[in-house]
């Protein structure tokens, strides 16, 4: 195997391995109290439930219905000028009349949507990709195995935004769910190393043994055993994933390739249509979008790296 | 630095002019010689032309180096749609229209120094009637419209020749003979398409030849690398790596000779990009700025020159796919549900019209007292309920993906319209295509949608150019076969050889499109616009894209 | 051996065109495509039963899989629809392009990512740690087009300090060679062309690298703070050597291997980097290539090359890592 695309899959064992040691609870519960000692771990709690608070809130936050073209907006409204603050806008215009700080605050739950949706998606098909491929002991297992990671490392190799805009640019019809089901397939591979490369670790671990012993069935020992103690990883991974999710679908949008509905707010899509295309026009357009998602993919990335750091078996005292 | 540098190259390249021109003064150009500059004219284009012979091209990138490099019979007066003595000096046709004399600017060359002259006119019009292959008449796109067919048709539905013959009077002295008459004539003949080439140059480099690679063509070395015109402005090279395309000023050109130098065609196809390397001096002029940036570029001193509006933006209905379309009632409740001014003020570009009839102001038979619909959501809502279409539901088709020169953005287009129509009451489906996967073949081929939005952009000042390209005949986009009434009005306008009578025939149905048929709503005529630097002086915008360089001139 | 390489290669045959017949069908079972394209608003139903027989589209299609297949083997993968250009001499020409790019990005991702990195890991804890630390999350968080266009936006516009776009200024006579063009100024001996070429590869360059230099950065400050905590390190220092001496001989160099093969891994990034710098930078490249045969022309031909090239050079790679991991390490057994 390409020795990139190695080092790729080592880190991920690794991650995974960090399960494989008995008493998986009471790991879980060393690393949580690690976390919470940890400052990074707290800035990026912080920002997560923020930005989730806002999400569920929006309707409450947002002064204006996000789709609503106002009177007080368009009168002022051409090409070129795009209204600023005024009395009851504070953030002004966007490019068609509506109310910008709305657009905004909606704008994290259709982000949070697609991330969360395409993490999901991504690890919904990892998952039954990984535990297929670790879960069958004997031959036809092995082949399996040997084929479901051969895919996955062809999919690893490939540059993930290249992945996705080939996906998104030959669909028939784009929509808000080509963006989501193209940044799902990127995450697709990681989820399944993961997966597998945690139960290939707990396959020989004693209470899975045991179980087998007492005759439980495959299946109910993938579903009752093995998965639950692959949770801590996951999360980890799925806290990563979410946020470069939401940048690689700001690239989509700025590539064209992106939701075509804009009556929905999403940050990428503010930021990769209108923002870069009014850039001079009113700069903010691209800045505060582009700032909630420098914030939001930072605050996910924090919160995961310092999940990691705490599961990591290295830094276990 | 960058500035600087250019600066550097023109002062070098101005005195080399001058040093050559000084050499060239002894010769005959002196007197022709007033307002020469010298320099190099850097022109940002927005995409890459296909090749450099006009007869199989169809689109504006291309028809931007040709252009410059050749000329046809007739030609636009500059900055209007009007017809201008080009290399013929006059032209006339008989009552029948079917029987056009030109009689030709004596004394002028090809780039190649061959005369041209009426053996070469009637060379090039039956080397385009004779083409051969599947592969070549594919694409000789205006030539298939104009003349309806060749000598021998490749495709069983291309339709009837309209050429019949070309006839060498004498030197001067061009005659075409036409089987029929068409409205498009004497307009068309201005069509670049339809330059005149050296044909010592088409023998030489074989510029019959297109051959089939599979499912590609491959072009000849004419097209490619030898167009020989008689245009003001020789062929100097296409460097693809760095996308510039750099022509030569002829000097022996007949008519008011280039003042510059060297013209160099950037291919520059993002928008911001083009703005910003005419910020940074890189180039001196760009086209299709986008709408946004028009007046902050007047603001910084640049010239924006708007082209005269000659296009359409409409909202097209099938009334085949949704019957309740039907009914002229719902469709003049759509009429009435958008507010077009509005569109027009938030998101045209400046100088955009709201569109009464689906041509322009200039256009011969435009009428101004067709049926309006201004905008009056009550009264909108009242004929839905009138003709029982309450629970109307459309399934709106639209591009995300392209900006025309009619459409600067379909996005936000299509969602000012949408919400339009939702507030009379009407459901709207949004169902965008990408417009090269899949748009044009559904609304325009399947026929899928119930409304959509597409446009078009005029070729030679003809009403058959606008109006009758759309509703003519039958067509799946606005499913309206049955419409015959109306496609016999537009067939009887366009048949009429009298132009007094054509412009009478063609405002009646102008007022029976809006007023009776109405197979679709009008939106905007919107400009697209050309910006060129502080120091460019002589550049006139074509409605038509129909710019020639050779009186631009550098300081 | 030889025999495992003949396998080896047969089975790559196989995929390469399995996996081209699987495009071919894919790309033509798509809505729209050339003939839509290339006749824009002025589709005629004459005008597309025309152009659809000159494409050869009107046939079955493992007809025109065959015959395709049939110029492939002669190494004649067509002509874009779009130029009438050999599809390999378009290709040709946007792939110096991109490696040059890439090339110039991996040099300022590395030659600042190893350093800063090594500095971060020696003040850890410190104000300058922190800082580089905090600079390398923000470098990964930053979507890298809009990074561009701020870029842009300040130095090419009010400050012209660099070009907007493009790899060349107009009024430069540059001969081409290689088709690197930086290069291409140095083997000419043209060096303005070289400068100029440099110049207008510095920003896209920077926008491209920083994602890659974030990484790197990271990766060579957690590699070295491993190092320093092992066991030779520090009998190295009880030792006595001088600080110079421990840090060349067994920080950087232990700290270094992981740090290879992150660069190794970010190659691959680079490339869908790639797509939108040259976007933003309207530079003629591969990702421009990609992006404007997909959304501009559907240019079939240009695609399927594009795409069966990408699966060529991965198998090819993957086969001679396989071999040569074989020759290099006994343990590992080609089968």
């Amino acid at each position: 195997m390409k020795p990139v695309t190695q080092h790729k899959i080592e880190k991920l064992e690794r991650l995974a391995a960090s399960t494989a040691e008995p008493g998986g609870v009471s790991l879980l519960r060393d690393a949580s109290r690690r976390l919470a000692r940890n400052p990074v771990a707290i800035v990026g709690a912080v920002i997560v439930l923020l930005f989730i608070l806002v999400a569920a809130l929006a309707p409450v936050i947002a002064p204006h219905d996000p789709v609503a073209r106002y009177a007080e907006l368009t009168r002022e409204l051409t090409v070129d000028n795009i209204p600023g603050a005024q009395a009851g806008f504070p953030f002004g215009s966007d490019p068609l009349g509506r109310d910008f700080l709305s657009r905004l605050v909606y704008g994290s739950r259709q982000t949070l949507f697609v991330g969360v949706v395409a993490t999901a998606l991504g690890l919904a098909v990892g998952i039954a990709l990984g535990t297929s491929a670790g879960a069958f002991p004997g031959r036809l297992g092995k082949w399996l195995d040997l084929g479901i990671m051969r895919v996955t490392d062809v999919m690893l190799a490939l540059p993930s935004l290249l992945l996705a805009v080939t996906l998104v640019a030959v669909v028939a019809r784009p929509s808000q769910w080509t963006v989501i089901v193209a940044v799902a397939l990127v995450n697709v591979p990681i989820f399944a190393r993961l997966l597998r490369g945690s139960m290939l670790a707990q396959r020989e671990s004693d209470h899975v043994l045991a179980a087998r012993a007492l005759g439980v069935r495959q299946g109910a020992i993938v579903l009752r055993h093995i998965l639950p103690n692959s949770v801590g990883p996951v999360i980890v991974q799925a806290t990563l994933t979410f946020g470069t999710a939401i940048i690689e679908a700001a690239a989509l949008s700025f590539l064209g390739l992106g939701d075509p509905d804009i009556n929905r707010a999403e940050w990428g899509q503010m930021l990769g249509v209108d923002g870069v295309r009014y850039l001079e026009v009113r700069p903010e357009l691209a800045y505060y979008p582009a700032i909630a998602i420098i914030i939001v993919a930072l605050g996910f990335t924090l919160l995961g790296e310092a999940m990691r750091e705490a599961l990591d078996p290295k830094n276990r005292r | 630095m960058q500035a600087r540098r250019l600066r550097a190259t023109v002062v070098v390249a101005a005195v080399g002019a001058l040093l050559v021109g000084a050499a060239g003064c002894s010769k005959s150009e002196r007197g022709s010689n007033s307002g020469k500059t010298g320099g190099t004219f850097v022109f940002a284009g927005a995409g890459d032309p296909k090749n450099f012979d006009p007869i199989f091209n169809d689109d504006g990138e291309s028809f931007r180096p040709a252009r410059q490099m050749y000329d046809t019979l007739i030609q636009h007066k500059a900055g209007t749609a009007e017809l201008a003595p080009a290399l013929a000096e006059k032209w006339e046709s008989d009552p029948t229209g079917k029987v056009w004399t030109f009689n030709l600017r004596k004394g002028v060359k090809f780039h190649d120094g061959t005369d041209f002259n009426a053996a070469a006119v009637c060379f090039n019009f039956d080397r385009w009637f004779n083409m051969k292959g599947a592969a070549a008449q594919s694409q000789m796109i205006y030539y298939g419209d104009v003349f309806g067919g060749f000598a021998k048709n490749e495709g069983d539905t291309t339709g009837e020749p309209i050429y019949d013959k070309c006839e060498a009077k004498d030197d001067g002295t061009a005659v075409v003979t036409l089987k029929k008459y068409k409205g498009a004539f004497p307009g068309a003949f201005a069509l670049t398409s339809f330059s005149m080439s050296s044909p010592k140059a088409l023998q030489q480099y074989n510029a019959d030849q297109v051959k089939q690679q599979g499912d590609s063509f491959e072009y000849n070395e004419y097209a490619n690398a030898h167009p020989t015109g008689t245009g003001a402005f020789t062929f100097g090279g296409w460097d693809k790596a760095n996308n510039t395309i750099t022509l030569n000023r002829n000097p022996d050109y007949w008519g008011e000779k280039a003042k510059v130098d060297k013209l160099v065609i950037k291919i520059i196809k993002d928008e911001t990009a083009r703005k910003q390397e005419l910020r940074a001096g890189t180039v001196d002029g760009i086209d299709f700025p986008a709408p946004a940036d028009a007046k902050a570029m007047q603001g910084e001193g640049f010239n924006v020159l708007p082209r005269p509006a000659f296009n359409i933006l409409y909202l097209g209905i099938n009334q085949k796919n949704n019957p309740a379309l039907k009914d002229l009632r719902v469709r003049q409740a759509l009429a009435y549900a958008i507010n077009r001014e509005q569109l027009v003020q938030t998101k045209a570009p400046k100088g955009a019209e709201v569109a009464k009839e689906f041509m322009p102001k200039t256009v011969l038979g435009y009428a101004d007292d067709v049926q309006e619909y201004k905008y009056d959501p009550a009264k909108a809502k009242s004929l839905l309920a009138e003709a029982g279409a309450t629970n109307l539901t459309l399934n709106f088709y639209y591009p995300p993906d392209v900006t025309r020169p009619y459409m600067p953005n379909p996005q936000e287009i299509f969602t000012v319209i949408s919400n339009d129509l939702q507030a009379v009451g009407i459901k709207v489906n949004g169902v965008p295509r990408p417009w090269n996967g899949g748009y044009k073949d559904d609304v325009q081929k399947l026929g899928k949608h119930d409304v959509h939005i597409l446009g078009w952009t005029g070729d030679y000042n003809d009403p058959g150019n606008f109006a009758g390209t759309f509703f003519g005949r039958g067509k799946a986009e606005f499913g309206d076969e049955s419409m015959t009434e109306m496609f016999d009005v537009l067939a009887k306008a366009d048949a009429e050889p009298d132009q007094a009578k054509k412009k009478a025939a063609w405002q009646q149905a102008n007022k029976d499109i809006m007023a009776k048929f109405l197979p679709a709503i009008p939106v905007w005529h919107s400009p697209p616009s050309i910006v060129v630097g502080k120091n460019i002086k002589g550049l006139v915008a074509s409605p038509l894209t129909d710019e020639r360089f050779n009186t631009v001139s550098k300081s | 051996m030889l025999r495992v390489v003949v396998r080896r290669l047969l089975q790559m045959v196989v995929t390469l065109i399995a996996l081209s017949a699987l495009i071919f069908v894919w790309l033509r079972s798509l809505p729209g495509g050339p003939v839509e394209a290339l006749l824009g608003e002025r589709a005629t139903p004459e005008r597309r039963a025309l152009l659809t027989k000159a494409l050869g589209y009107d046939q079955p299609i493992w007809v025109q899989y065959g015959k395709f297949l049939e110029r492939v083997v002669t190494g004649n993968f067509g002509n874009s629809i779009r130029s009438g250009d050999s599809v390999a001499a378009t290709i040709g020409r946007a792939f110096p392009a991109t490696i040059e790019l890439s090339v110039a990005a991996l040099i300022i991702a590395v030659g600042i990512g190893i350093p800063l990195g090594y500095l971060a890991a020696r003040h850890r804890g410190r104000i300058l740690d922190n800082v580089i630390v905090v600079g390398t999350l923000l470098g990964i968080a930053i979507p890298i087009f809009f990074l561009g266009y701020l870029l842009k936006d300040q130095l090419t516009q009010g400050l012209h300090w660099f070009p907007p776009s493009g790899r060349q200024s107009v009024g430069i006579d540059a001969t081409r060679v290689t088709g690197f063009f930086v290069l291409d100024g140095l083997l000419t001996r043209e060096f303005d062309a070289a400068a100029d070429a440099l110049w207008h590869l510095i920003l896209p360059a920077v926008t491209l690298a920083t994602i890659p230099l974030a990484v790197i950065t990271r990766i060579t400050r957690g590699s070295v703070l491993e190092v320093l905590g092992e066991d030779y390190v520090r009998t190295a220092e009880a030792k006595g050597l001088r600080t110079r001496t421990i840090r060349g001989r067994h920080v950087l160099r232990n700290a270094l291997l992981p740090v290879t093969t992150t660069i190794g891994l970010q190659t691959g990034a680079l490339l869908g980097g790639a797509i939108l710098t040259e976007r933003v930078y309207n530079w003629g490249g591969l990702g421009s290539l990609i992006s404007d045969s997909i959304t501009g022309s559907r240019d079939y031909p240009v695609l399927q090359a594009l795409i069966l090239l990408a699966a060529f050079v991965f198998v090819v790679i993957n086969l001679i890592v396989d071999l040569s991991y074989a020759l290099i390490d006994p343990r590992v057994r080609v089968g």
